[in-house]
């Protein structure tokens, strides 16, 4: 597990991490921007990392920037974004390759690191504005992103299970942004905003590769500086206690029903009884030998895909599944059977150690690609902590039945939404 | 067992074909803590009519019988094999194309248990009525949650007007109604056809060592009965070098509207050297056309035909092959129409500079490292090459030698009104 020592340097504004390791051809850039969820920016956060990534100063087409990009032996430059908690994360990532493995072998590190950063902190700007007509197609980009959740069914049931969940609470905020606040956004007030954005985001940069830990933090210092900060944290908002549970039932016309169910585990990322919630997980719907998998899926037929996942920082597990629509009593049934199971303890030794080993390969996968390291290592980022991935690991292991139940016993059923045809819907 | 070395990407390939004709090969992975295995038979969803084993008669069988055998694989006497290796702390999977069937594993501890595991039950089925008839509602729910996917929708939209007979252009799954005439027997025969050793591929890549593994597998191997098998028969019905139609229109209860267009591939008998030289020709040729850095996908991204969902691929096999570029748009007849010209603009004479070239064939290269990080991407890649008599490490010498020569006959020669086709996604009004 070598390749996981991380190293941590404050630099001016952000906290470079270093990760030396030689098992990949590539070497990978990850800037990180993290700040409160809100509804006044989350619109223009997710338009900034696109206007960035489209042009710069030194390369002001999309055709020069790509080219250039295409030059550097097709270096990769993608954005993302992420609701961690109440936080919304932009994640800029470089990927480029290592020449020893190029017949050429002009180095290629500096030249990434020097477009990261051009990207960042050099934009395509005419006095106090971007470059209006790249706002504009950008804005027509967001738009169209936006308006795509709708087309694919199973993310749009999770997007509407979260707004109805989540009501009144910043995550309920979709990732991409309102589509109703795209028009707002000018060339001016967006230039504003990254000023903004840059000045207070708490901001941190990955570099994983064949890389020296010294050259990238001399090559980082010289490269990027910003102000210090003192990054904003999260208003934590009490969850509105429910009466009851929430069901809701839309119709569209689908040939498959979507089911989404919605759980608080009132269990965030740092407790001490996050490892057990991850192996509760793992037992009630993480994997293919889990409970809802086995039950709705090989023993009732009633599914191709069943399975539960958590949210570490917001403290939520969503089960998801297609269903028949005539088959949503029985499928809910058996799901709610299931949850009962785990708080009476109701699951045998060869589950909870078949649960570890997988949880444990997981784990081990993940930090195998430097994408999956970035996520893993970035968790501490985000609940402000420092856990090891070693000690990780041992404590998932060291956990009992006992509190694994315990935690079964704290987790409560929210909202159960459900897509649904038409001749379902009575 | 014999060492091949690739000097320039400093990787290691161990190879060995086992007697009863099963072709074994390890990558050793330093760094890494995951072991990749894939277990692929040369079956696909397109090998729908042939001879089966010890009879003399071409059958036609049910639609999506590959993939239902695929699923049935996994269930056993004593039950399901997914227990098997999330005891041992492995995740298995297993997915059908065209043309595959692969099984495969990945963990990161009790490696040779779970490569035991693998082999094992891969090659002991275990199908009955009862276990059969139950996986209809599973797999009946896996073709609904396809319906009601546009992108699956288009993309099969697209290849069913390219196609007039092939059978690439049947839905993997089969539907509904096909499923429902699938039988043990009927798996059985598949089954006995297809998945003998001398059809079949084991990739290990991992921080493995390949002695010791590969002598695992030559012992399980060798405790195992097979008959000589004789050639498999496969029957394909003349494809034209026409599509099936030129357009298709699918409405969806969808709010953004969807095109791709289509263009059906020549010389698909092609294997080995030259069908490897062809693919990433015309692979080359679409980066120059649509590719981000191009003229082209500049001005339909600023005239808003294109968003980042737009994309461009080229794939050929023996017996098929297409291209396809599109994503969605707002204007979906605007962009088949824009894409039309540019792929024609292509083909009398756009013409390209050297610079450009090399910078494509650079974009290539770094995407192959990029690629062979991944572990997933070698053994599966390398079996789909291994099957068509290619070699995937061959990819960069390859890139290199493509001339200007090449990209003008490719673009001349392979784009033609008779082999392009357009398939479209609208909201339903």
């Amino acid at each position: 597990m070598d390749s996981t020592a991380e190293k941590i340097t404050n630099m001016q504004g952000y906290k470079l991490h270093v990760i030396e390791t030689d098992k990949y051809k590539t070497n990978t850039f990850v800037w990180k921007m993290k700040a409160p969820l809100t509804k006044e920016d989350v619109t223009k956060r997710a338009l900034l990392p696109q206007v960035l990534q489209s042009s710069s100063a030194k390369y002001p087409t999309t055709t020069a920037l790509r080219s250039y990009l295409d030059e550097l032996y097709g270096a990769t430059l993608f954005i993302d974004l992420a609701k961690k908690g109440e936080y919304h994360i932009i994640s800029f990532t470089l990927e480029i390759a290592n020449e020893n493995f190029l017949s050429d072998r002009t180095p290629l590190l500096k030249k990434g690191f020097e477009l990261l950063s051009e990207v960042l902190t050099k934009p395509n700007v005419t006095g106090n504005a971007f470059d209006q007509e790249t706002v504009n197609k950008e804005k027509r980009t967001l738009k169209q992103r936006i308006q795509s959740v709708y087309d694919d069914k199973m993310r749009y049931s999770n997007v509407r299970l979260l707004q109805e969940m989540c009501k009144g609470e910043p995550y309920a905020l979709q990732v991409n942004g309102e589509a109703e606040d795209v028009d707002s956004i000018t060339p001016e007030n967006l230039y504003e905003y990254f000023k903004k954005a840059f000045s207070e985001d708490e901001m941190d940069l990955y570099v994983i590769g064949d890389v020296n830990e010294d050259e990238v933090k001399s090559i980082a210092e010289s490269l990027l500086k910003f102000d210090d900060r003192t990054p904003q944290k999260a208003v934590s908002t009490e969850t509105p206690k429910k009466e009851k549970e929430n069901e809701v039932k839309e119709q569209q016309d689908v040939k498959q029903g979507k089911l989404n169910i919605g759980y608080r585990t009132n269990i965030v990322y740092g407790d001490s009884d996050y490892f057990a919630l991850q192996l509760f997980n793992g037992i009630f719907g993480g994997f293919s030998h889990s409970k809802l998998f086995i039950n709705v899926r090989e023993k009732a037929s009633l599914a191709y895909y069943v399975s539960s996942r958590l949210e570490s920082h917001k403290g939520l597990m969503m089960v998801m599944s297609g269903i028949d629509l005539k088959n949503y009593d029985q499928a809910v049934g058996i799901i709610r059977d299931q949850l009962e199971a785990m708080k009476k303890g109701d699951f045998s030794d060869q589950e909870l150690i078949q649960t570890k080993a997988v949880i444990r390969n997981q784990i081990l996968e993940t930090i195998d690609t430097s994408r999956g390291l970035t996520e893993i290592l970035y968790h501490n980022v985000v609940a402000s902590k420092d856990i090891k991935l070693e000690q990780w690991i041992n404590d998932m292991e060291k956990t009992t039945k006992e509190e694994i139940v315990a935690v079964a016993n704290k987790i409560e059923l929210d909202t159960i939404y459900f897509l649904t045809g038409s001749e379902a819907v009575k | 067992m014999e060492k091949i070395n690739f000097d320039q990407l400093q990787e290691e390939l161990y190879h060995e074909k086992l007697p009863n004709g099963l072709n074994v090969y390890i990558l050793p992975k330093k760094g890494f803590n995951k072991t990749f295995a894939t277990f692929t038979t040369k079956y696909g969803s397109i090998d729908n009519h042939f001879v089966p084993l010890g009879k003399e008669e071409y059958v036609k069988v049910p639609d999506g019988i590959a993939h239902f055998l695929e699923h049935k694989l996994f269930e056993k006497e004593d039950g399901d094999v997914f227990q098997q290796f999330s005891k041992q702390g492995a995740s298995a999977n297993a997915f059908t194309s065209f043309t595959r069937t692969a099984y495969l594993f990945s963990s990161t501890s009790d490696v040779e248990k779970n490569l035991e595991t693998l082999v094992d039950f891969v090659q002991d089925p275990y199908f009955s009525e009862k276990t059969v008839e139950k996986e209809k509602g599973i797999i009946g729910q896996e073709i609904t949650m396809y319906d009601d996917n546009p992108d699956w929708r288009l993309y099969f939209g697209l290849i069913q007007n390219l196609y007039q007979n092939h059978p690439v252009k049947i839905d993997i799954a089969g539907t509904i109604e096909s499923i429902s005439h699938i039988t043990k027997d009927l798996l059985y025969e598949c089954y006995n056809t297809f998945y003998h050793p001398s059809n079949m591929l084991l990739f290990i890549v991992g921080p493995v060592d390949p002695n010791k593994f590969m002598d695992q597998v030559r012992e399980n191997q060798a405790k195992k009965q097979y008959k000589e098998m004789p050639e498999i028969q496969r029957k394909f019905e003349d494809e034209p070098v026409q599509t099936a139609q030129p357009k298709q229109v699918l409405e969806m209860n969808v709010q953004t509207s969807k095109c791709l267009i289509g263009m059906k591939a020549l010389h698909v008998d092609q294997t080995g050297p030259e069908l490897l030289k062809n693919e990433l020709t015309m692979n080359v040729l679409l980066d120059l056309l649509f590719g981000k850095s191009s003229e082209n996908y500049n001005q339909l991204y600023n005239e808003g035909l294109i968003d980042e969902t737009f994309s461009y691929d080229y794939t050929q096999e023996q017996g098929f092959g297409f291209a396809m570029v599109g994503g969605d748009t707002e204007n979906p007849d605007k962009l088949a129409d824009q894409l039309k010209n540019m792929l024609f603009q292509a083909k009398n004479g756009t013409t390209f500079t050297e610079e450009q070239l090399e910078r494509a064939k650079k974009k290539k290269i770094g995407a192959f490292l990029r690629a062979v990080n991944s572990p997933e991407y070698i053994a599966n890649q390398f079996t789909r090459y291994a099957f068509n008599d290619m070699n995937l490490f061959d990819v960069v010498p390859t890139l290199e030698k493509i001339t200007m020569d090449d990209i003008k006959t490719m673009a001349s020669e392979v784009i033609s009104e008779e082999r392009f086709s357009v398939c479209q996604v609208i909201p339903k009004k």
